[in-house]
């Protein structure tokens, strides 16, 4: 059991391999964005397998905060991109009339 | 064999995200590898059986260093800085072969002793602690820790210091724009209460498995980065009083456990059996500055007045 | 066993449910496609891996983590597909490159 658990943490490793080419290829930032959320899901189901394998169950918590930033990143990244640096990619109209 | 073969991949994906950080075309991409970079580097400590390293890494690199330093590039790109020149930095690059390879024969040439477990593992008993890390932090090598927390204040007393003086008594950060109805403003509502527990619970947890302070702590801050950045909440003016008093709550206690512990022989000494009521109490006082200190680094000098 | 073999299949599922995700992230032709592959398939891998391993947890309060942590990675991911696609579309979508 333990064996295959590692073994499917492994491939989840090497699935954002995939997720890494589209960071460094872009080519929107968008896509790199994206690509970096995907490492962030990759990696906590890795923190889960291992924690299953090794019976380590503590490391769940690892998995419990990765999972909660999860969108930190993200978020700050929609932030910085709006004109004054602090608005939202929902609102209609940007204050300064852009 | 599956195991090692793990650990291979982990270390492939770790170097070719940390060469990447470096190397790649644009600040943007850099930074997105480096915060990839700290997901591995969470998985990499969990693999070395170190959980309380990897919470603390998972918190400062997934929440914190992104915030920050996605936020540094937006100022930049706002403030019209172009590319940074894309020259060889052989001078830089030969200094950081020159220290890896100075870490790598240190590393090789420590003597084959099981380290400082053994003697840890003897003392656990009265430490107040029975997960060995907080025992250490807070017991065994108390006056580090507290040091630390010193340390952290300090730096924030630095970044004020560049706040310019029309700007002082004013509220760090820029003044957030949300859609009311929008994804974003919901998402700000959800997540502080589970972010809260999580937060409470490590530093919970922390006096008996992995977890503490700093891991709670920083969860904190993202959480309530997060919030401000949701329009949810707004950051406090840096006269506040009550702010003030979070930020040095930490170091305070910390302070007043150690000299009751000189009047009963040793400074920041824990009579065993006060030792958990005592660590427990440090713990959430450093919780309350690591949260307030650590948010307020990341949102920068009042730029505006009030 | 039947626990064994119901966490082996789902685990598998899960991994599959990533290299999904994957091949949709380098596959697809444009940023819009690009994020629906991605939050969709992985999410939906990282749900078969929480499932699967429950089988093997040790007490209720670790299968509690492993549904809040999926149920987090959801509402993360939903969120940063959202925002990232709505401030993709201002640059006028798919294509070029980052002028950051």
């Amino acid at each position: 059991m333990n064996d295959l658990l590692l073994a499917a943490a492994a491939l989840v490793l090497i699935s954002l391999a995939a997720g890494f080419w589209r960071v460094w290829r872009g080519p929107s930032m968008a896509d790199r964005m994206m690509a970096a959320q995907l490492v962030g899901t990759g990696g906590v189901a890795v923190v889960m397998l291992l924690a299953a394998a090794g019976g380590h169950w503590a490391m769940l918590d690892a998995a419990l905060v990765l999972a909660l930033l999860a969108a930190f990143a993200a978020v700050a990244f929609v932030k910085a991109r709006t004109p004054e640096g602090a608005g939202d990619p929902e609102a209609e109209e940007p204050q300064d009339g852009r | 064999m599956i195991s090692t073969a793990l650990d291979l991949v982990l270390v492939a994906l770790l170097v070719a995200a940390a060469l990447a950080a470096v190397g790649a075309r644009g600040l943007f991409a850099g930074v997105v590898f480096f915060v990839a970079y700290g997901v591995f580097v969470a998985i990499a400590w969990l693999r070395l059986d170190a959980i309380d390293v990897a919470l603390a890494e998972a918190a400062i690199g997934a929440g914190l260093t992104g915030v920050l330093l996605l936020g540094a590039v937006g100022h930049l790109t706002r403030a019209g800085a172009g590319a940074p020149p894309r020259r060889p930095a052989i001078p830089l690059a030969l200094a950081c072969a020159g220290i890896s390879v100075m870490l790598g024969w240190a590393f090789l040439s420590l003597p084959d002793a099981p380290g400082l477990q053994v003697p840890v593992a003897a003392a656990l008993p009265g430490s107040g602690s029975t997960n060995p890390v907080t025992s250490v932090l807070l017991n065994f090598r108390a006056f580090d820790t507290l040091l630390e927390s010193i340390v952290l204040l300090a730096v924030l007393v630095g970044v004020w210091a560049l706040a310019p003086d029309a700007a002082w008594g004013g509220r760090p950060g820029l003044v957030q724009r949300v859609r009311p109805d929008g994804v974003l403003a919901g998402f700000g509502r959800l997540l502080p209460p589970l972010g809260l527990l999580v937060g409470v619970y490590l530093v919970w947890a922390g006096t008996k498995q992995p977890g503490g302070a700093f891991q709670g702590g920083t969860v904190l801050a993202a959480v309530w980065l997060l919030a401000a950045m949701a329009g949810v909440t707004r950051a406090p003016r840096v006269t506040s009083l009550v702010l003030r008093i979070a930020l040095v709550a930490g170091p305070v206690l910390f302070l007043a456990v150690g000299m009751a512990g000189a009047l009963g022989g040793s400074f920041l000494g824990l009579r065993p059996d006060w030792a958990a009521a005592l660590v427990l109490t440090i713990e959430v006082g450093l919780t309350l500055s690591i949260a307030s200190a650590l948010a307020l680094l990341v949102l920068g000098p009042p730029e505006r007045a009030a | 066993m039947v626990a064994d073999i119901l966490t082996g299949v789902l685990v598998l599922l899960g991994v599959a449910g990533f290299f999904a995700g994957s091949v949709g992230l380098l596959r697809f032709p444009d940023t819009h496609s690009r994020l629906h592959a991605l939050t969709k398939a992985d999410n939906l891998g990282l749900g078969l891996i929480a499932l699967g391993l429950a089988f093997q947890a040790e007490g209720v309060a670790d299968i509690l983590k492993l549904a809040l942590i999926w149920a987090l990675a959801i509402l993360a991911a939903g969120t940063a597909a959202q925002l990232v696609a709505r401030s993709a579309l201002e640059d006028g979508a798919s294509g070029e490159e980052d002028a950051p």
